[in-house]
């Protein structure tokens, strides 16, 4: 079990990285690897081209940007819960963060490869879509921003086209009432079921191909979410139910 | 990259796991791989001081860093570090397997929390998984760690000698 063959490419700009992003067939940008490189261990993912943003230099930033918190690519997300101006201004991030797998995994993983991986279950793009966040992608064409409803497209897939880095995510500041709350199997698993409040906005995960914004008056109004060994459809609904009361309990 | 505090050349081939070359090609086998893909803990090591899974980490990304194994945290005849003697007099193991991960990862955790609650134990240690001695003899052995770790042990708190 090991990964397969890969080119390996360690560019030490973002403009370099746009450069082998345009000009590489099937390349994949590693940052921290937490979900990559497991993917790669199975042969699930099968990339031609690894390019490693490691050893680019000032891309793990986190500052204070247009009345929010923005995250640099290379941010790990132990950084983002060790942050004193993110616990400031925008806690309900910081609360997410002890939810994301375990600190040795969050050691090395960042935020925005979270958004850009866009898993389901992720905890992370509920966040970011409660809130009405945003990302800022490059390539060397264009820069552009995508709002986070306009980001998660799928199970694992975004509107990122293929030559663009997702370089830094935004999250508006949020002072009011919020909550992120999930149920899983043993702490740090993946989430059967989360809901995550911020305000009157309500974000679920875990119980759709990709993060939904939801009513709280009736939170699984159209989702047929999808059973497996862990829980049933029926299940799922349920803990969304329960979590939702609970997130607006508060 | 440093290994223990001794520099080696990183490994040519970029496929070459962390883990994989820590015990193949530098012969460190002490960092255990159980599951490969992040979920078991074994293969935790430090990467510039804080814990990390080296199955999940390419050899060539540990260039200009330092790594920290098992056997890097007391030499030779060196006491054992605070962490390994808190598991010994707690027996925090049984087979042993899980063992260096969970020193690893314990390591980091009283690093953020030198005095750890409960809680903070229990999620601190939640990615590691062993399989035989159970967990009530290993929340123990942090407990212990944490308390040979503090700068007062061998001092009593009034101050005097």
């Amino acid at each position: 079990m090991k990964p397969p063959p890969f080119e390996y490419h360690a560019p030490t700009s973002v403009d370099e990285t746009c450069s082998l992003l345009g000009s590489l067939e099937e390349a994949k940008v590693l940052a921290g690897g937490q979900s990559l490189v497991p993917l790669l261990n199975f042969r699930l993912a099968r990339p031609a081209h690894l390019i490693d943003i490691n050893r680019i230099d000032g891309l793990d930033r986190i500052y204070e940007r247009d009345g929010g918190v923005a995250v640099q690519a290379l941010a790990r997300q132990a950084a983002v819960e060790d942050s004193e101006l993110i616990a400031r201004i925008c806690p309900l991030l910081k609360d997410a963060m002890r939810l994301v797998a375990h600190r040795v995994i969050r050691n090395r993983g960042t935020v925005c490869g979270s958004l850009a991986h866009a898993d389901p279950a992720s905890e992370l793009p509920a966040i970011l879509l409660a809130l009405g966040g945003n990302v800022t992608v490059v390539s060397r064409r264009t820069q552009r921003v995508i709002a986070a409803d306009q980001l998660f497209t799928g199970v694992f897939e975004t509107s990122l086209a293929a030559d663009e880095l997702l370089a830094e995510a935004w999250f508006p500041a949020f002072s009011g009432p919020s909550a992120i709350l999930e149920e899983s199997r043993r702490h740090g698993d993946f989430a059967l079921a989360g809901v995550v409040r911020a305000g009157d906005a309500l974000a679920l995960f875990g119980v759709a191909s990709r993060p939904v914004l939801a009513d709280r008056r009736d939170p699984t109004h159209g989702l047929q979410p999808s059973g497996d060994l862990e829980a049933t459809p029926d299940f799922r609904m349920h803990l969304v139910r329960v979590l939702t009361e609970k997130a607006f309990a508060a | 990259m440093k290994v223990n505090g001794v520099s080696h050349p990183a490994p040519t081939d970029p496929r070459r796991l962390l883990s994989d070359h820590l015990r193949h090609d530098l012969g460190l086998t002490g960092t255990h791989v159980g599951c490969e893909h992040g979920v078991c803990g074994c293969c935790t090591v430090l990467l510039d001081g804080a814990p990390v899974r080296s199955c999940l980490m390419l050899a060539v990304q540990a260039e200009r860093h330092e790594v920290t194994t098992i056997e890097g945290l007391a030499r030779d005849q060196a006491p054992l570090h605070p962490v390994q003697q808190a598991f010994h007099e707690c027996h925090g193991l049984q087979c042993g397997f899980c063992t260096p991960g969970f020193v690893m990862s314990v390591v980091g955790l009283l690093a953020q929390h030198p005095s750890p609650s409960a809680q903070e134990i229990e999620e601190g240690i939640a990615g590691n998984l062993c399989r035989c001695t159970g967990y009530a003899s290993i929340r123990r052995s942090v407990l212990r760690a944490a308390a040979l770790s503090s700068p007062l042990v061998g001092k009593r708190r009034d101050g005097a000698e």
